[in-house]
């Protein structure tokens, strides 16, 4: 096991590396703006920019620019600077974390809490009313694009402009430990907005896991035995209905720690997604160098997670 | 006294998108305290859901059972599923043919076992625990108390059904169905699991009803036989009296597909033709008659009844006059293929009328 962990770890520094050359590339290969320009603002003076070309590296070879890159990230865990703001990246990265974790992890239990009942009860309940509703519900959800919905909702019920105005609109983000209250209310439309479309999706998932798991001999051992029909549902079923639930679920998590791009540009969270949002459209290298290497962190690292705890959860597994 | 469990004109159907599959269709059974009855089939007899449904394993919405299963007196088959859960696993319990997917993956066979206990006795985790290591030494795993940290997966096939078997006698039951326990398992193994039940059977009084298509198992460990064709009984007897003087067409033909050790190495083995019939649509008459050699006109539109042969405790659901079907199985007996006993019948009844070739020649 603790070799298997140390061969997949060094798997993902080389998926790392990868990752960071291929957005070098393709930011070079498909330049968007000149840099330099960039960083210069209003001004359009030639030698202003050539200054700052010569000051940001720009002038070497690209390959030595990718060189000195990866050096700062190595040995000083260092992303450099935006060329917009000047601002650090690994600052800024670390900073917006915080919004990014809180919108993720808040929606990722209200997707399994809900996704996970109505999985079960649709099952259970095979081709009752009850069914039927929470499986067109979920066709709903999972067909309504997360920008639109966030939208409807804030028409909805978002103070200022919805016709029910519950709860705080766009832009209401306050940190956790400034006002956990507000913190919490603010997050309530984002958190539902985002985990509307996973929910489904586990609903639907577990539901066909559960039917299948059902029609199990190990079910008719347990109904054999005499177990109460809970105790069948939730113990012997759920159990080995969920497994691919929790794998999905850490896939899912990690996508979205490293920013749920648009529900964080719908509701205006300072998050990782809004910072990498506005990094792609001023063609920001470095911010989404950033950001895309910690997107691919976080998904690595959940893979390896998962991976790690499939072992746990399903005593068949056995890495060497 | 009235027998342990008592079968009455027990009928089981399905709704199914193809239509209403008659799965069961009028058995009647009785196993005495200390008896092993034996149900033989094909696939789609109806043995295997005659045994579910003795423990209620077969209801469900688009199930319809009529008839009557009496366990002690108690009648199941319109009992509560509350009710029911008292009796499953408790009173009556049961094995199946794949160990390995029978027990659940996830889960330790020590766990598996003492839930198995505490389903049914307010007794503590260490009280369940010793209770489940004394039935796996029973059954004869050896290690018991390692072994209960062992999971399904880490058996051997024959280990796996013997943790199944004590999970099954972990409350001492009164009877045990065996839904094919052997047929997943290496032909060595089968032996000793059959051994095993029997000698079970023996130590602790178990009535025990054993689903199997194959004949050998019966002729091991049975006392009485049902031979059971398209949802109905078609012969039942005495072990001795199935195996010695047979009189249904379709048990000469199981008879026939067996292998014998004593037989010359070059005999062939002779398949009963044809497939076993539809549920849905089943064949009118006697149902077996698209499939028998021996059949007569008036047998496709005439449903036999099972009736007695004059010997002891043996019945017959079979249209063909009783010297006829002595003589058949005299001459089978000696060895004549079907087609020449055929010769013996057609010289006692007559030859086959105009009908009857037309029947014959849309045969399969």
């Amino acid at each position: 096991m603790t070799r298997y962990v140390i061969r997949r770890l060094l798997w993902v520094v080389v998926l790392l590396f990868l990752v960071s050359a291929l957005t070098f590339v393709i930011f070079f290969v498909l330049p968007s703006t000149d840099p330099a320009a960039l960083r210069a603002g209003k001004t359009r003076d030639p030698e202003v920019i050539n200054a700052i070309r010569e000051q940001l590296g720009l002038n070497k070879p690209k390959i030595e620019q990718f060189w000195i890159y990866l050096k700062g990230i190595v040995l000083h865990f260092d992303f450099g600077h935006s060329y917009l703001n000047n601002l650090n990246v690994r600052d800024e990265i670390l900073s917006r974390l915080p919004a990014t974790i809180s919108l993720s992890l808040g929606a990722l239990v209200i997707w399994l809490f809900v996704g996970i009942s109505v999985g079960i009860i649709s099952a259970v309940r095979r081709r009752s009313l009850m069914d039927r509703a929470a499986m067109g519900t979920t066709l709903v959800m999972i067909s309504a694009p997360v920008y639109w919905l966030g939208l409807v909702s804030l028409l909805l019920f978002s103070q200022g402009i919805g016709v029910i105005p519950i709860f705080p609109g766009s832009g209401s983000y306050t940190p956790l430990s400034e006002d956990p209250w507000k913190w919490f209310t603010s997050l309530i439309l984002p958190w539902l907005v985002l985990s509307a479309a996973f929910a489904a999706i586990y609903a639907r998932i577990l539901r066909a896991n559960m039917i299948e798991t059902l029609s199990e001999d190990y079910i008719r051992t347990a109904r054999a035995k005499g177990l109460s029909e809970r105790r069948i549902v939730l113990g012997h079923a759920l159990r080995s209905a969920i497994t691919p639930i929790v794998t999905l679920a850490g896939l899912d998590l990690g996508v979205l720690l490293g920013g749920a791009i648009l529900t964080e540009t719908v509701f205006n969270i300072p998050g990782v997604g809004r910072l990498s949002y506005d990094a792609i459209i001023h063609g920001d290298l470095p911010t989404v160098q950033g950001t895309v290497l910690f997107g691919a962190f976080f998904i690595v690292i959940l893979n390896l997670v998962v991976d790690i705890a499939y072992a746990y959860l399903d005593p068949r597994v056995r890495y060497t | 006294m009235s027998p342990l469990l008592e079968i009455e004109d027990l009928r089981v159907s399905f709704r199914t998108e193809d239509g209403v599959v008659g799965a069961v269709d009028g058995v009647s059974l009785s196993v005495d305290r200390d008896r092993t009855l034996g149900i033989v089939g094909e696939s789609g007899s109806g043995k295997s859901v005659t045994g579910l449904t003795v423990m209620g394993l077969t209801r469900g919405r688009s199930t319809t059972i009529s008839g009557s299963v009496r366990f002690d007196g108690r009648e199941l088959t319109t009992a509560s599923d509350a009710e029911l859960r008292t009796v499953r696993g408790n009173d009556i319990a049961m094995i199946f043919q794949d160990p390995l997917s029978s027990l659940h993956p996830f889960y330790t066979v020590g766990r598996q076992l003492t839930e198995a206990v505490r389903a049914h006795r307010d007794v503590g985790q260490g009280e369940a625990h010793d209770r489940a290591v004394e039935l796996m030494r029973l059954v004869g795993i050896p290690e018991p108390e390692q072994r209960m940290r062992a999971y399904p997966h880490e058996f051997s096939g024959g280990m796996r059904q013997r943790a199944m078997i004590a999970m099954a006698l972990v409350n001492d039951p009164r009877l045990l169905i065996a839904d094919e326990p052997t047929t997943a398992l290496d032909v060595t193994v089968q032996a000793q699991i059959l051994e095993l039940i029997g000698e079970l059977q023996k130590r602790l009084g178990m009535a025990v009803i054993i689903v199997t298509h194959d004949l050998g198992v019966v002729a091991e460990i049975a006392d009485d036989v049902a031979v059971m064709y398209a949802g109905r009984i078609v012969e039942q007897a005495p072990k001795e009296g199935l195996f010695g003087a047979p009189r249904h067409p379709y048990t000469w033909g199981l008879l026939g597909s067996i292998p014998r050790l004593t037989a010359p190495r070059d005999e062939a083995l002779v398949p009963i033709a044809g497939r076993p019939p539809s549920l849905i649509h089943p064949p009118s008459g006697c149902r077996f008659h698209p499939r028998c050699p021996y059949v007569r006109p008036h047998h496709t539109r005439i449903d036999p009844q099972l009736e007695p042969t004059g010997d002891p405790d043996h019945d017959v659901a079979c249209l063909l006059p009783d010297p006829v079907r002595r003589a058949l199985w005299a001459k089978l007996a000696a060895g004549a293929t079907p087609q020449e006993a055929r010769a013996t019948e057609d010289e006692m009844m007559g030859p086959p009328t105009e009908t009857e070739t037309e029947t014959q020649a849309g045969r399969p």
